[in-house]
């Protein structure tokens, strides 16, 4: 136990107090600016990456993975804001993290495993437009400095850790931000400021009870937002840590991590702050400078928290365009590029879930339901790829006598397949089907089976079954004994 | 129980484990597995730009990947080569077909599936962490192990290990105390090590007679068995005896208590093996 702790915490002091400052320095513009795409002041933002970051430290499962407020979570909230409020909002984002929870005691987390790769990319893509796409009111009807300042603070980014040694030493979004700032403020470039855009935090954050009526009209309202938040949230959070898991060569759990995810989520709701998720952009961008424990995380959220607090003026008079910038590098580093020369690789159904996946979202901006079709083209397809796992030969013994063989899966994608191989209009005497070597999945099978068997009797031949048994074990819902591997080569030998 | 594990790094205690393990081995004729756990460094280069870009995470992926693939391969050709040597010290020294074996992680977990195979754990006081092996502190992991470990551990401590002459049991009247004598009593182990039964701050007539009982046990195993009681503070009493009689092995039960009592009142297993100067044996 203070092991664990020791292991998780303290294992890396240096890197993660580094990555954690770095970390700090980029989750400011980016809060900033999913507050301004929920439609909501960027104190709320501010004050939700503070708790989320803090919280999840704690609590999460993930050691090293950034939380905060996210744009996959603002993209779900703009409708909730813009009819009913902020007070509405802290109350969905506290429902939400409830919901988290719950699903975290219910081992959702494993449920991961039937999103596949596609799905994930198709995800993370989506999610790069839809940030790409947030910053788009900020450029348009503007005057050419806009254009000028987000030009030039896209080349600082990308061309500052090219300069030696200063240049793998400060962090290039920080650079950006500054020199933006600073040009702005010297000329006296009349541009819009964050300050424009809404309050920012001059005290730390105060326990709030949201201020809704608490009446069942209020949980209809909130709660079509809650799900989808809950949803979205633990979907990223997950698919945030698995990427974690593979840079760091290191374990997570997952439902601990959906609860941590709920638990932050009512902490920063109380605070006054929006809903949020773990951060894949963030968290790459942890790693990479050096972050692993759960030492960068704390740091990330307490550094995050005491710049803005003490640096309210200052940012106040940070161009929109600087963060623009920002968040632009952040939709390109977060889009996974390979995916696109990978289209050539990979087989047309994978493509046709990834690309089903980013168009749902793009179109109705709500993650989960993409996810959602996503899951479920993958999972048609699969059925229809094992659908063609069946053959039925057929040989006849003696003359007005047939055996069918069945080899393969019978199930709902291949009984149709199932039933016309069978050839009725033989006159034959007797008929022998042989499922020695077949498996029945469902119920659907069973009763292809039986319209076979009924057809042939009405036709006057008599039907023999062979190994119906043994062929229908497999319908049972928990049939499978990962544990038994003698078990399983059984059922699957042919019996 | 087929085997002895003993649990090698790069420390400078590495050469009294390995010494040690060889003893056990040759004393119950049981095949040696000297076994290194290769645990993986922190952090991997650091790079503060805070950019991301085109690709950033397949970037990562594969620097990081590049990174630890070429420190694992340094780490397991070094290892490779240390259980080798250590393997053929053990050879030397006496102990039954030394086997060696690697693996990746944190030894805590690693040598759990190894021990539940083992008739004896050999591992040193202190690890790679603490360069000094003279200072009495505990290795980060070895409570962990010992813990969680049901075979004996003998816990070697500095940096060399002689063959025991004379063992020193503590006598309390407790069941751990007296599962260690059965334990012992009819094995190998100890063939030809002379005991040194010391009871301290127990006086009751009925205690005397458990301790008298105890000695006769051993005796008739055929221990040489040397009797003392004496009273005061228990931990510098068994110092001090131990240095006057050049006792050169502590053996006693190990954590009778659980960890709630353990923490408000301190153990005496880990005030012995931390202040020990000659190896223990621990039995669970």
């Amino acid at each position: 136990m203070l092991n664990t702790i020791k292991r998780e915490w303290f294992s890396n002091i240096r890197g993660d107090l580094l990555a954690g400052t770095v970390v700090a320095l980029a989750l400011i513009p980016e809060a900033i600016a999913f507050s301004i795409i929920a439609g909501v002041d960027p104190k709320v933002g501010l004050y939700a990456s503070f708790c989320i970051a803090v919280i999840i430290a704690f609590v999460g499962g993930r050691p090293g993975m950034i939380s905060a407020a996210t744009g996959a979570m603002s993209l779900l909230m703009v409708t909730l804001v813009k009819e009913h409020g902020l007070e509405y909002l802290l109350a969905a984002s506290l429902l939400c993290g409830v919901i988290q929870i719950g699903a975290g005691y219910l081992k959702l987390g494993d449920l991961m495993r039937f999103v596949s790769r596609s799905v994930v990319t198709g995800f993370v893509n989506a999610l790069a437009i839809l940030i790409f796409m947030a910053q788009l009111p900020e450029l348009t009807n503007v005057t050419w400095h806009v254009y000028a300042m987000t030009a030039a603070g896209l080349g600082i980014i990308y061309l500052f850790p090219y300069v030696p040694k200063v240049g793998s030493w400060l962090p290039s979004p920080l650079v950006c931000i500054l020199t933006i700032t600073a040009v702005a403020m010297i000329w006296g470039i009349d541009v819009r400021t964050v300050a424009d855009m809404g309050e920012l935090p001059d005290t730390l954050p105060i326990f709030l009870w949201p201020d809704v009526p608490l009446t069942l009209e209020t949980l209809w309202i909130i709660l079509p937002y809650s799900l989808a938040l809950a949803a979205v949230g633990l979907l990223e959070s997950m698919m945030t840590s698995t990427i974690v898991d593979e840079l760091t060569d290191t374990d997570s759990n997952k439902n601990r991590e959906c609860k941590g995810q709920g638990v932050a989520n009512i902490g920063s709701s109380l605070l006054g702050g929006m809903a949020g998720c773990a951060m894949i952009g963030q968290s790459i961008i942890n790693v990479k400078s050096g972050g692993r424990g759960r030492l960068s995380t704390f740091v990330a959220g307490f550094f995050l928290l005491i710049m803005v607090v003490f640096l309210d003026e200052w940012i106040g008079q940070i161009p929109m365009a600087a963060l623009v910038a920002v968040m632009i590098m952040v939709s390109i580093g977060t889009f996974s590029w390979e995916s696109i020369t990978n289209l050539k690789k990979h087989p047309l159904s994978t493509n046709i879930v990834m690309l089903a996946t980013v168009s749902v979202v793009v179109a109705t901006h709500n993650l989960a339901l993409g996810v959602l079709v996503g899951v479920l083209l993958a999972s048609l397809f699969f059925a229809n790829k094992i659908g063609r796992f069946m053959v039925v030969k057929s040989e006849e013994n003696e003359p007005g006598e047939r055996t069918y063989k069945v080899v393969g899966q019978v199930f709902f994608a291949s009984s149709d397949a199932f039933n016309k191989s069978f050839d009725f209009r033989e006159a034959v005497n007797k008929v022998t089907i042989d499922l020695t070597h077949a498996h029945f999945w469902d119920i659907t099978s069973v009763s292809a089976l039986d319209k076979v068997v009924i057809k042939f009797r009405r036709e006057g031949a008599e039907v023999e079954l062979i190994g119906l048994n043994e062929a229908s074990a497999t319908i049972v819902d928990r049939f499978g004994v990962h544990d038994k591997p003698e078990e399983v080569e059984k059922m699957m030998a042919g019996h | 129980m087929t085997q002895i594990t003993a649990c090698i790094d790069g420390s400078p205690g590495a050469i009294a484990v390995c010494d040690a393990a060889a003893w056990v081995s040759a004393q119950l004729q049981t095949p040696l597995t000297l076994l290194h756990v290769l645990e993986k460094a922190g952090q991997n280069g650091t790079d503060l730009s805070g950019s991301i870009g085109l690709g950033s995470r397949e970037h990562l992926l594969q620097q990081l990947t590049e990174l630890d693939a070429e420190r694992a391969r340094l780490a397991m050709e070094h290892s490779r080569i240390m259980l080798d040597a250590a393997r053929e010290r053990a050879q030397n020294n006496g102990a039954v077909e030394p086997k060696i074996s690697q693996r990746h992680g944190r030894l805590s977990e690693e040598v759990l599936p190894l021990a539940e195979d083992s008739r004896v754990l050999v591992m040193g006081r202190q690890g790679m962490d603490h360069p000094d092996p003279a200072v009495a502190t505990l290795g980060s992991q070895l409570e962990t192990v010992l813990r969680s470990v049901a075979c004996p551990v003998l816990i070697t401590t500095g940096v060399s290990f002689r063959k025991p002459t004379r063992f020193m049991l503590a006598y309390d009247g407790s069941e751990a105390v007296e599962r260690v004598i059965e334990t012992y009593a009819d094995s190998s182990l100890l063939n030809g090590v002379e005991c040194h039964l010391v009871m301290v701050n127990h006086t009751g007539a009925e205690q005397v007679a458990k301790f008298e009982a105890a000695q006769a046990r051993l005796e008739k195993s055929g221990f040489t068995v040397v009797p003392r009681q004496c009273e005061g503070d228990v931990l510098s009493i068994l110092n001090d005896y131990q240095f006057r009689h050049q006792i050169d092995l502590i053996v006693m039960g190990a954590y009778g208590h659980s960890r709630i009592r353990q923490f408000f009142v301190g153990s005496h297993t880990r005030n012995m093996v931390s202040h020990s100067k000659v190896p223990l044996l621990l039995l669970r």
